[in-house]
């Protein structure tokens, strides 16, 4: 297997782009990762998104993509898991620079979000859960995570208070990053006088609906060593695992198995431990969410997410900084692509051009993308040469 | 909701039909064609019980199309006698009043219409045993 490294990482602002195609808005961000990588050429291109199908009509999305991009008719595929898709885009150009298939890869991940009413955007959504025996039933996403939010109170004595906290620390992160979405700050009271959507979580726990792309350019570490004039970031470990598709069907309503089961494979490819990783992008699509997954990725003990993030041991100048470009919850949330945006903000932060949110001296981070309520994850390992 | 799918579905929503692996006895709903705790394939049809208790909840306030003529809607995730969980409804209870721990029972009821002229789909919600 060769070694493989990120040498372009690119990312346009996201937000209402009613103004923009979905074609315009993949493609500004691709020639952003384009450039920044400084090649007029690519072998290949996958593109992670969700439902492009549901939300503007459009399937066939890899050749239309590759079409309105220019560089050639590359072999290009799309590539779905849901809220994962971005992630398993960033694995699917890995194993083909890996494995000597292809030299210079393009992974990019969109979603167009409002071109569709909330009702419609509601209704792409909820194909990532069981449609036959959840959806049917009348759940929605905040209520999916709202169930994993009881559970993790009753179980661990998680407060209301502890789960504000991720969305301030987020808004927090975000108001430095001038392509977030919501960069406003926020505080505590905020968050718990907002409007309740499933109980226990109001709008403010929840991520946005987003239109929006990001884009990498991964290559063999032998080749970026020659031509890449920025740090070359190297991906030293990938993992991705499933677990059933229904919340219900798991043995433990609070865990994310197929996260927890993702980081250990890409921990022992990277031959890292949880210790190591000095910041990480997680996939915080609700508070909840992000309690749970630094729990799984092993940054904190089982039930201590929410006191952890309380204590601020994930806020800039924390011990493991998570989320720094604002997480999806203030950055924004067009689903295929907040798995590649979460390696675009670890290659700008390895590289030290994170302006405001930088976090010193950092060599090693991590990202973790999710799909559904946890039927699928993601979990890439970088670290900068 | 397409009538085939409908029509297709209606053992596991009227009767709550599901399969016990011959092997293990591990009980699945809805029925699977292969064990996921031992890979067997052969497996007894059996009914389940209607009685079991909440494990979560909440309560939907922005609902799907289908359901905004019912919100605000407990949903919870009930264990079944035979320990099997189902996501469902939770109807004829007071919202405010709801809790973990709680009995419930499996009723059949109405769960969602296409508007007037479309087909209406039956199911199970749970109510306060
Ligand atoms: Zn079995």
């Amino acid at each position: 297997m060769r070694e493989v490294a990120i040498i372009g990482a690119g990312m346009a602002k996201w937000g209402e782009l009613w103004e923009k195609s979905l074609r315009d808005i993949f493609v500004e961000s691709a020639l952003l990762a384009i450039d920044d990588a400084g090649v007029d050429k690519i072998d290949s291109m996958y593109i992670g998104c969700m439902s492009s199908g549901l939300f503007v009509g459009q399937e066939h999305l890899a050749s239309l993509l590759t079409d309105y991009l220019g560089l050639g008719p590359v072999p290009a595929t799309r590539v779905e898991s849901a809220c994962a898709s971005g992630g398993a885009a960033v694995r699917a150009g890995f194993i083909e620079v890996a494995s000597g298939i292809s030299d210079i890869v393009l992974v990019g991940g969109i979603e167009k979000m409002l071109d569709v009413s909330g009702d419609g955007a509601t209704f792409a959504l909820a194909t990532a859960a069981d449609q036959e025996y959840e959806v049917f039933n009348g759940v929605t996403f905040p209520g999916l995570y709202a169930m994993m939010a009881v559970a993790h109170m009753e179980k661990y004595g998680t407060t209301r208070k502890q789960l504000a906290h991720v969305a301030v620390k987020n808004h927090h992160n975000g108001s430095m990053n001038p392509l977030s979405q919501f960069p406003q700050k926020i505080t505590i009271e905020d968050v718990i006088s907002s409007v309740m959507v499933a109980d226990p979580l109001r709008i403010l726990d929840c991520s946005p609906i987003t239109d929006g792309a990001a884009a990498l350019i991964l290559c063999p570490v032998e080749l970026a060593k020659k031509i890449c004039k920025k740090p070359v970031i190297k991906i030293i470990g990938s993992g991705h695992s499933t677990d059933t598709i229904a919340l219900h069907s798991r043995e433990i309503l609070c865990e994310l198995g197929s996260t927890q089961r993702a980081a250990e494979k890409a921990y022992k490819m990277a031959n890292k431990k949880p210790e190591d990783i000095q910041l990480a992008e997680v996939h915080d699509c609700f508070t909840i969410a992000e309690i749970c997954v630094i729990e799984a990725l092993g940054f904190v003990e089982k039930g201590k997410g929410g006191k952890a993030t309380e204590d601020g041991l994930t806020a800039l100048g924390g011990k493991i900084p998570v989320n720094t470009s604002g997480g999806l919850k203030s950055k924004g949330h067009p689903v295929g692509a907040t798995g590649v945006a979460q390696v675009v903000e670890i290659a700008k932060q390895l590289r030290g051009e994170a302006g405001k949110r930088q976090v010193q001296n950092a060599r090693v981070g991590l990202t973790q993308n999710m799909g559904g309520s946890g039927g699928s994850s993601l979990v890439h390992i970088m670290e900068v040469l | 909701m397409s009538s085939p799918r409908n029509w297709r579905e209606m053992p596991q929503r009227y009767r709550l039909e599901a399969a016990k692996c011959k092997v293990c006895g591990k009980i699945f709903f809805p029925p699977r064609l292969i064990c996921s705790a031992c890979q067997a394939r052969e497996f007894e049809k059996i009914k389940l019980s209607r009685e079991g208790k909440l494990i979560t909840y909440t309560v939907i306030r922005v609902g799907p199309s289908q359901f905004v003529d019912q919100v605000p809607y407990a949903i919870g995730i009930v264990e079944l006698k035979e320990g099997v969980k189902v996501l469902t409804q939770i109807t004829d209870c007071e919202l405010d009043k709801l809790s973990t721990g709680i009995k419930v029972k499996l009723e059949f009821r109405k769960i969602q219409e296409d508007g007037a002229a479309g087909i209406i789909c039956y199911g199970y919600k749970c109510v306060p045993a």
